[in-house]
């Protein structure tokens, strides 16, 4: 009896990490960027912390993708291709429609193949892996087609998207007035509107959702245009960082998003996680990162860690919730 | 009464390859035996990529690591042939085989030992696995052996048979059959093989007439390394170099392996099926060519095709579910 009236120390902080579940990443964040200032001393300073930021707010961005997405059991691979079609779309219009009407026609495309996955996912019940693998395979032929017609027109980057992903003001990098909003109204959209429960609902038990009259399959088509949606908006935003539009632009966001996710507790089998953690993961995978540049790690095994990572978290999370 | 529809859905897969020919031979009026040469040589790597696929899938599983551990045999291939001797290239044609079974074997021994569901373990396993090929070759280079080359190119001789006749068999195909009639004959009807059946029909029924399922599928995802494997020494073959970015053979075998009459979720189908689907699928990449369709829309032409097949074939398995 007594004991369970003073818990000990180790039950304590499980307990604590089980209220605060974004508490042990970030005192993780905190020991990598400590890690990072002992093997390089003066690297951590304000202009380092907002670049940091600065490259952390796209892949946090797209890692949104993946957190909304894997509440339901899903997955969107074809995010990193939608964000590339949005950007070259963009860069490729201006010229001819203006900032505003290249940023608007550039959005279409993607919520079109959010919407092609959502059809395959809700109403085909093709695994997500599988579909959104397929739309992306899709869109990148359809990319490469529309490069050659447009080879004429050039390409250039607006300086608004130029000002927001590259532009610091106070020393803070502009971004954040995209991103603060964006991520306020995923948290918001996730615990408190009806569309978020019901993510979590169908990630949990489809069937029990269903039995109690949720649509699945409208559902579905909403996420995955959403999901589309936000790959579109992380495009543009990423296109005004590296201000060069390629047709492999964003390829290199697609794998940390997902390990970005993963990292912060989102459960790849549905029904688990929080939009608070990914950012948190989006942060530690940049500094990461930094350090593995530093470290001169070839890009082979970069691949290989970011695979270990996501396999190493899932086992472990898997392991908890089955004893827990 | 579910074989003989499994056999008409074969008869019917291959009838339609016949078709699909008739009609190649229509569109170009000189299609001929090079032709069939041609095709065969294409769909052989796509071929090994969707046997690896169909065993794990009878398995109850599925590999999306299929395509990056082509890769890592197609360049440790390239790498270790360059400047061998032919004798050499033997042992590394070997080595390449069990270098395919023991990455098969890491894939199956960390989905048995995690408990994570083999979507999962093979999606970062894909990650892993072209991290690999990217620390043996960072840019395509290598080479092959001069008579590895030589196996998949022209057509076979046959002693004692006119070359009218053995003309039109072309060497490519050849392997594919003996490489998967050595692997899979004896294996489907070994007790290995009906395990695989009976842990992909329902593991729980197989674990409990006393199927060890662990080990079963592990072996399982093992025989798909070594196709795999065979996948990636073919494509070094071809091309006389070793590619470390994967093509695009991972969604090309799922959607083979559905349109071959293998269910998602396992227990049914065989090798045949799905074989033919590849080569379907790859006759129509090749009649789009000769239309002089635009390449790159013929991938966007292949890549619906796909995601249709694949489509369809879910929404079969929801009515059936029903």
């Amino acid at each position: 009896m007594e004991q369970t009236q003073t818990p000990s120390i180790a039950v304590r902080i499980g307990r604590i990490a089980q209220t605060y579940p974004v508490l042990p990443l970030i005192i993780l964040l905190v020991a990598l960027v400590a890690a990072l200032e002992v093997m390089r001393p003066g690297i951590v300073n304000e202009r380092w912390i907002a670049n940091t930021i600065k490259f952390a707010i796209p892949l946090a961005m797209m890692a949104a993708c993946q957190t909304l997405t894997m509440l339901t059991g899903g997955i969107d691979l074809s995010a990193g291709v939608v964000a590339t079609v949005s950007a070259f779309v963009m860069a490729t219009q201006v010229s001819i429609l203006g900032p505003t009407g290249a940023i608007l026609i550039a959005l279409l495309p993607a919520i079109l193949i959010g919407l092609v996955n959502g059809f395959g996912v809700g109403i085909c019940r093709v695994h997500p892996l599988i579909m959104t693998l397929g739309t992306g395979l899709i869109a990148t032929g359809c990319l490469q087609v529309y490069q050659r017609t447009v080879i004429a027109t050039g390409s250039s980057v607006p300086d608004a998207l130029a000002w927001l992903g590259t532009g610091r003001t106070a020393g803070l990098p502009n971004s954040l007035l995209l991103f603060l909003p964006f991520a306020a109204l995923i948290l918001w959209g996730l615990r408190r509107t009806g569309f978020g429960r019901l993510l979590y609902a169908l990630g949990d038990n489809e069937n029990a959702s269903r039995l109690s009259g949720v649509r699945a399959w409208q559902v579905y088509m909403a996420l995955y245009a959403l999901s589309g949606l936000i790959a579109g908006i992380t495009g543009l935003l990423y296109v005004g960082l590296i201000k060069a539009p390629s047709l492999s632009l964003a390829a290199p966001l697609m794998l940390p998003s997902v390990a970005a996710a993963v990292i912060g507790g989102t459960s790849i089998f549905g029904g688990r996680g929080s939009y608070s953690g990914t950012i948190v993961g989006a942060l530690i995978l940049t500094v990461l990162t930094t350090m593995l540049t530093l470290l001169q790690m070839p890009e082979g095994a970069r691949r290989i860690l970011f695979g270990a990572i996501i396999l190493a978290v899932t086992a472990v999370s898997a392991r908890l919730s089955e004893h827990g | 009464m579910a074989r003989l529809i499994r056999s008409g859905w074969i008869a019917g897969l291959a009838l339609f390859l016949v078709l699909l020919l008739v009609a190649t031979k229509l569109i170009q009026p000189n299609f001929g035996s090079s032709g069939l040469e041609s095709l065969s040589r294409a769909a052989l790597p796509f071929a090994f990529a969707t046997a690896a696929q169909a065993v794990v899938v009878i398995a109850g599983g599925i590999d999306l690591s299929i395509a990056s551990m082509m890769a890592v045999a197609s360049v440790t291939a390239a790498v270790l042939m360059d400047g061998a001797s032919d004798g050499q290239a033997v042992f590394v044609v070997v080595f390449v085989l069990l270098l395919g079974a023991a990455m098969g074997t890491i894939n199956g021994a960390l989905i048995v030992f995690t408990r994570v569901p083999d979507i999962v373990v093979t999606l970062a396993m894909l990650f892993v696995w072209e991290g690999v090929a990217l620390l043996i070759l960072k840019a395509p280079g290598g080479a092959a052996a001069t008579w590895l080359k030589g196996l998949i190119v022209g057509s076979v001789s046959i002693p004692g048979l006119p070359t009218s006749v053995t003309g039109w068999i072309p060497k490519s195909l050849l392997l594919l059959v003996v490489c998967v009639a050595v692997i899979w004959v004896p294996l489907s009807r070994s007790k290995l093989g009906l395990s695989m059946y009976a842990i992909g029909s329902d593991s729980l029924a197989a674990f409990r007439s006393g199927v060890a399922v662990g080990r079963t599928k592990i072996l399982a995802y093992a025989t798909a390394g070594v196709f795999a494997a065979m996948g990636g020494l073919v494509l070094t073959m071809s091309t006389g170099i070793g590619e470390p970015i994967p093509g695009p053979y991972l969604l090309a075998s799922v959607a083979a392996v559905v349109l071959g009459g293998v269910v998602l979720g396992g227990g049914r189908g065989g090798l045949l099926g799905p074989i033919i689907a590849v080569i379907i699928l790859r006759l129509v990449r090749m009649d789009l060519t000769l239309l002089s369709v635009d390449p790159n829309v013929t991938t966007i032409i292949e890549g619906t095709i796909m995601v249709v097949v694949v489509m369809l074939g879910g929404l079969l398995a929801v009515r059936k579910g029903r």
